[in-house]
């Protein structure tokens, strides 16, 4: 089975032919969406959407680590991540699917 | 932020009714798990990419009672931050 890539693009076509609005609109409203998400987690919150996932800031602290190439010491300074869990629906779904 | 908040969000901000924008949200939603399901990739530019990782079986153990367990092959959607959205939750 040929595998295919799902695109903001796609997500705007979808929202034309099945909701009725315009092309325009509809990559706008994607835009929005997903600039709403993005702003939440900027600000260090987390987004929970029930039937799809959730989306976590972590905060890692600085630790000691090793530039593999040199054999280095260094410090690597804190950061934050973005993790994503599947909702437990979602992932049953994507296990019990027959492809593959 | 949950679903309801997301949906409050987008109806205000795009002037559209409460109605209009969960349906618009929801729409986005079928469309990336149906994505998922059938095993394809999402890429949002800007904020991140998901792909399906399958997993091999493997011999486990319950953490709780150390008991040997066969752990059955499974696949997980993985997401991927963007390197815009990394790179700004740093900041």
């Amino acid at each position: 089975m040929k595998r295919s890539n799902l695109t903001r693009k796609d997500l705007a076509k979808t929202i034309n032919e099945d909701l009725g609005f315009s092309q325009r609109s509809a990559g706008e409203l994607v835009d929005s969406v997903f600039a709403s998400l993005r702003q939440t987690l900027i600000q260090g919150d987390s987004v929970k959407l029930v039937q799809f996932g959730t989306f976590t800031v972590r905060k890692k602290s600085s630790r000691v680590g090793r530039n593999p190439r040199t054999g280095e010491t260094m410090e690597i300074s804190k950061r934050s991540m973005v993790t994503f869990k599947a909702s437990k629906g979602l992932r049953e779904k994507i296990n019990s699917s027959d492809d593959e | 932020m949950n679903i309801s908040e997301l949906i409050e969000a987008m109806a205000l901000e795009m002037d559209m009714t409460p109605t209009e924008a969960g349906e618009m949200v929801n729409t986005i939603l079928d469309s990336m798990s149906t994505t998922l399901i059938s095993g394809n990739t999402i890429e949002i530019r800007g904020f991140g990419s998901f792909v399906i990782k399958n997993y091999e079986s493997y011999r486990g153990r319950n953490p709780k009672t150390g008991e040997k367990i066969e752990v059955p092959p499974k696949r997980l959607p993985f997401f991927k931050v963007g390197k815009e959205l990394r790179e700004r939750v740093n900041n």
